[in-house]
This record gives structure tokens, C-alpha cells and sequence, in this order.
């Protein structure tokens, strides 16, 4: 089953890291290519509380938001999940 | 790269944006710091007091405050709220703020534990002063007599030598930022050209800025007609185009929003014009007068070199000129990623207020406006891709270049300064020497033009 990555586009997120997101795919490994589906997605207000901004930006990985998505987070997520499947 | 200065600033702006939109800014506006470090979590300092304090400093230059300012420290943050006007802006755009200062340990010349003592030697050989000796197979430096070349520091096999910095002073072009009597970095704003490298550098985020994002936040919750004037850098610093853009700011209040590029095109057409004139007259040069720390260098630096600076306004006169003439009754708020830009705003008639893209990107996020899902804003006419292209190194002079024609049957001999730097005023000078050919010169403060400026979102 193929991995799906959402990388927020939300200005919160954008201005807080996103960005960098973005272009996380050319980092991938040659084995996770076809593996994972990247998508942007527009602001889904995971950021909304007080609490939820310090940890900003969030992507979403097979369904479930994870914050403080920083590149090498999100790398290392993505290995963990590559070695589930 | 962001850093983590730069995201506290960004987060912080956003608070400050939600809480006005929800009403409830006056009321909640000293809470912000615990908000942001609450008790339980990681400092960056070192506790969260320490960080709250700072963010409480932060807060107050976010409200165009000097943190210098301060006379009492238990006077809340509401307070500094009321007595903002919209005519009131701050007279400096940078503000140090003591606390978060560092208070860094003087630049020197280290020999670090990796020193060998070998043979050779070249760190000897390589001080012009003499200052380097080996005593017990380690290199020592007599201090008495080092200039700190950093000479040595290159020619050391091991890469055993270091010399530290003091990341504000190092990064100022013109040496207006030392430290005051308490260690402490303090800005000479007679010499400073507010090119904003302090505070793009200080790992510290001690150099803040005078911000007035509640003035412009007042003006349209008041009412008024507020014109966006979007410097042409803005392309890129968000997701989604730069119609999307417009309309994201249209849609966060502003009444109308006018591309600072069709400003260009004016001072392109009018820097042309002074050039052949200029040129026909016999001058033998002519630099760009477009970025405003170039200007500042120049008149607080170099003021025999003002003869040889355009007169003809920048885009962003000649964009509120354009913006006046519309709307006669309107506020002109000017977004770029610069931070002289607020200094010339405030000798620039048809410029009332100026925001940067941090703050409009936390003016959308704080109005949960996503640029992605936005419509394209209809543009009457989009300006000419040579104005857009102003803000890269190299824009303005590609832009003129076109406007002369060959039948005016001048020879350009153009040269940039990408950058402002120490050397910059001895390049300046070499220019007026007269075997110089050179005769269009353009400077832009920041590497890669004003795309590399200190408030852009995204570097580069």
C-alpha cells in the first residue's frame, strides 16, 4: 500500500517551514520512488489553538498530523513507515 | 534557511494578528509570552522567564516600541497597545534590546587545542606582526600585537587557529553596531545605513524591528482605504501565484492592491532619461538610487560621492504616486522585504506606512487566508517583466539598458555591487578615479537584490 503524505500549505505552516517542505521528494531514496504519494494541501486549522501553533508546521502521514514537521523529521517518519510495510 | 530566531518573530506576529482579529489583543496581549513558553516546556535561553521576558521585548517592538524606551518594566503590554496612533511611527526602523543581547566576547585570534607546535610552522611566518610564537610545542599569540588579519588562521595545517566574531559587528558594512559601555550591541543610527544585516545575523535576535503592523491593522479596522503596494520581490515569497497573492491581500482588508513594479517602469523610463542626459552633459557616471541603504551608505559615507546618484525617485515613490493620484484619500502601505525601505518611507510623501512580507504572510495567516485556494486578482495591466525583474541583481540595469535606445549611441559600461560590504565605499571611490570606464553602476544592499532582503519569507 503506497504511503500519503500531505505537506500543509497553509500560510501558518508555510511561513513556519513549509516551504522547505516542498521539495522533500528530492530527497527521497531510489527504492521509495512510487512508494509515497506527496500532495500540498490547503489549511486544515490543526494550528488553531494556542497550543497547536508552537508546533507548526504539521504535515499529515496516512491520515494522522504530525507537527513540528521539519525535513529530517519527516524523513525519518517516512523511513519508519517504509519499514512497516 | 529559517532559523530559530526567525520563527519565533513569525509565530509571534501570527499570535499578535489572531488576537486582534478576535478582539480580544488588549486583553490577552501580556499573555502571549506564556502562550508561547508556558511552564513545562524546553527554553531557548537559559529558562523560560528569561524567554518570556524577551518575547514580552519582542512584543513591544512588534508594537513600533524601542525596548531602549522602556522606563517602567512592570507597564503592561496593553498600555503600549493604547497609545498607538496611526500617525505615530516609529523614527528608527531597528531597535537592539538589551536583554536578549548576548553581549558576545570581543573578535579575536585563538590558537585551539589542536595546534600540533609543528615544525614548519607557518603561522610564524605568515603574522605580519610578529605576534605568533611556539613555547612548548603550542602557538601563542601576544595579543599586545595582533590585528587580526586572520593570516594565520589560513595557513595553519590542522586548521588550529580560529577567529571569533561578533556576528552584528561582522555582518555591519559601515561599523554602527559596537557594544556600549555594558558589553551590550548598540546602534549608532548617525552612521547606520539600516541595511538590516544586524538583524538578519545576531544568532540572538537581539536586533528587532520597529514594526508597524498595528497601525496598518488599525487603519483598515477603522475603515480607512488601504492601498497594498507589493514590492515586486513578492513573487515567490508564497505559495500559489502572485495574482493569488493580490488577492489574498485584498481579501485580508486592503482596498485595493497595486504592483510596485508599475513604479518601476516609471523610474526605468526616467533613470534612462537621466543617464543620456547626464552622459551628454559630460558626467562620467551614473549609480542607481533605487535601494535605500545604498543611498544611506552614500550620504552618510560618501557624501562627495552624491553627485554621481541618480535623482530620479524609486519604485516605490513612483508606486505611490500612482496610488495617490487613485485614490487621493487612501493610506499607502508599502510591502517589501526591507527593512530601509522604513526610513525612506518616512521622507517619502506618498508613503504612509510599511509592512514587511513576514508581516503580511502573519496578517494572512493570523486572517487563516490561504494564498493557495485564493482566485487570480484581476490586474488592470500587468506591469512590464523588466520591472518585475527590479528586484534581482542586475534587474535595474537590464531594465535601463533596454529603455536607451541605440539611436541615443552610448556605450554602457555597468557594474554591480551585489551586496554592500566594508569593501563597498573603497570600490565606490575606485569608480571616480579617471581611468575608470565604468560609467552605470548599480548597488543593491542585499546579495541577490532585494529577493536576499532580511524579511523576505524565503531567502533567495
Amino acid at each position: 500500500m503506497k504511503i500519503r503524505l500531505e505537506i500543509c500549505c497553509g500560510t501558518t505552516c508555510y511561513m513556519l517551514g513549509a516551504n522547505k517542505l516542498l521539495h522533500l521528494e528530492d530527497q527521497f531514496p531510489p527504492e521509495w520512488r512510487g512508494q509515497i504519494d506527496v500532495s500540498a494541501v490547503p489549511c486544515n486549522d490543526v494550528c488553531n489553538e494556542k497550543e497547536s501553533l508552537r508546533n507548526a508546521p504539521f504535515v499529515k502521514i496516512n491520515g494522522e498530523w504530525i507537527g513540528n514537521a521539519t525535513p529530517e523529521r519527516v524523513m525519518e517518519l517516512l523511513a519508519a513507515k517504509m519499514q512497516e510495510e | 534557511m529559517m532559523n530559530g530566531a526567525e520563527r519565533i518573530r513569525r509565530e509571534l506576529l501570527i499570535r499578535l494578528v489572531r488576537e486582534f482579529m478576535a478582539g480580544t489583543l488588549e486583553e490577552n496581549i501580556d499573555r502571549i509570552p506564556l502562550d508561547m513558553r508556558p511552564r513545562g516546556t524546553t527554553s531557548s535561553r537559559c529558562c523560560i522567564y528569561h524567554d518570556r521576558a524577551v518575547l514580552r521585548y519582542r512584543l513591544m517592538a512588534a508594537l513600533g516600541v524601542s525596548p531602549q524606551e522602556e522606563t517602567d518594566e512592570l507597564k503592561p503590554l496593553a498600555e503600549y497597545l493604547r497609545e498607538i496612533s496611526p500617525e505615530k511611527i516609529p523614527p528608527y526602523p531597528i531597535a537592539v534590546c538589551e536583554p536578549a543581547c548576548n553581549g558576545c566576547p570581543d573578535s579575536r585570534v585563538v590558537i585551539t587545542p589542536n595546534c600540533q607546535g609543528c615544525f614548519a610552522r607557518p603561522c610564524t611566518y605568515a603574522c605580519p606582526k610578529g605576534a605568533i610564537t611556539v613555547e612548548n610545542q603550542r602557538a601563542q599569540i601576544d595579543y599586545t600585537q595582533c590585528i587580526k588579519c586572520g593570516k594565520c588562521v589560513t595557513v595553519c595545517p590542522f586548521k588550529a587557529i580560529m577567529k571569533t566574531t561578533v556576528p552584528c559587528e561582522e555582518a555591519c558594512p559601515v561599523g554602527a553596531i559596537r557594544k556600549n559601555e555594558h558589553g551590550f550591541a548598540e546602534i549608532q543610527f548617525e552612521k547606520c545605513i539600516f541595511c538590516g544585516k544586524c538583524f538578519a545575523k545576531c544568532p540572538f535576535g537581539a536586533v528587532m524591528e520597529r514594526s508597524q503592523l498595528l497601525n496598518v491593522l488599525g487603519a483598515i479596522r477603522d475603515g480607512k482605504k488601504v492601498i497594498a503596494l507589493v514590492a515586486p520581490s513578492a513573487q515567490a515569497q508564497f505559495p500559489g501565484t502572485i495574482e493569488q497573492l493580490f488577492s489574498a491581500t485584498a481579501a485580508a482588508g486592503f482596498s485595493d492592491v497595486i504592483e510596485v513594479a508599475l513604479g518601476a517602469e516609471r523610474t526605468t523610463e526616467h533613470e534612462a532619461a537621466e543617464f543620456v542626459e547626464k552622459m551628454r552633459s559630460g558626467q562620467k557616471l551614473m549609480t542607481t538610487s533605487c535601494c535605500p541603504a545604498y543611498v544611506q551608505l552614500v550620504q552618510k559615507h560618501y557624501p562627495d560621492f552624491a553627485k554621481y546618484v541618480s535623482s530620479t525617485p524609486s519604485p516605490m515613490k513612483y508606486a505611490g504616486q500612482i496610488a495617490r493620484e487613485k485614490y487621493p484619500d487612501g493610506v499607502n502601505v508599502f510591502i517589501g522585504p526591507c527593512i530601509a525601505k522604513r526610513d525612506e518611507a518616512l521622507r517619502a510623501d506618498d508613503i504612509d506606512l510599511v509592512l514587511t512580507f513576514e508581516e503580511l504572510g502573519a496578517i494572512l495567516s493570523g486572517m487563516k487566508i490561504d494564498v493557495m485556494t485564493q482566485p487570480p486578482w484581476p490586474l488592470p495591466r500587468p506591469a512590464a517583466a523588466t520591472a518585475r525583474n527590479f528586484m534581482r541583481s542586475c534587474g535595474v540595469t537590464e531594465a535601463v539598458l533596454e529603455e536607451i535606445t541605440p539611436a541615443e549611441n552610448l556605450t554602457l559600461n555597468t557594474e554591480f555591487v551585489d551586496g554592500i560590504e566594508r569593501k563597498t565605499l573603497g570600490k565606490l571611490k575606485l569608480l571616480t578615479m579617471p581611468k575608470s570606464e565604468v560609467n552605470f553602476l548599480e548597488v543593491m544592499s542585499c546579495p541577490g537584490g532585494c529577493v536576499g532582503g532580511p524579511c523576505s519569507l524565503i531567502k533567495g
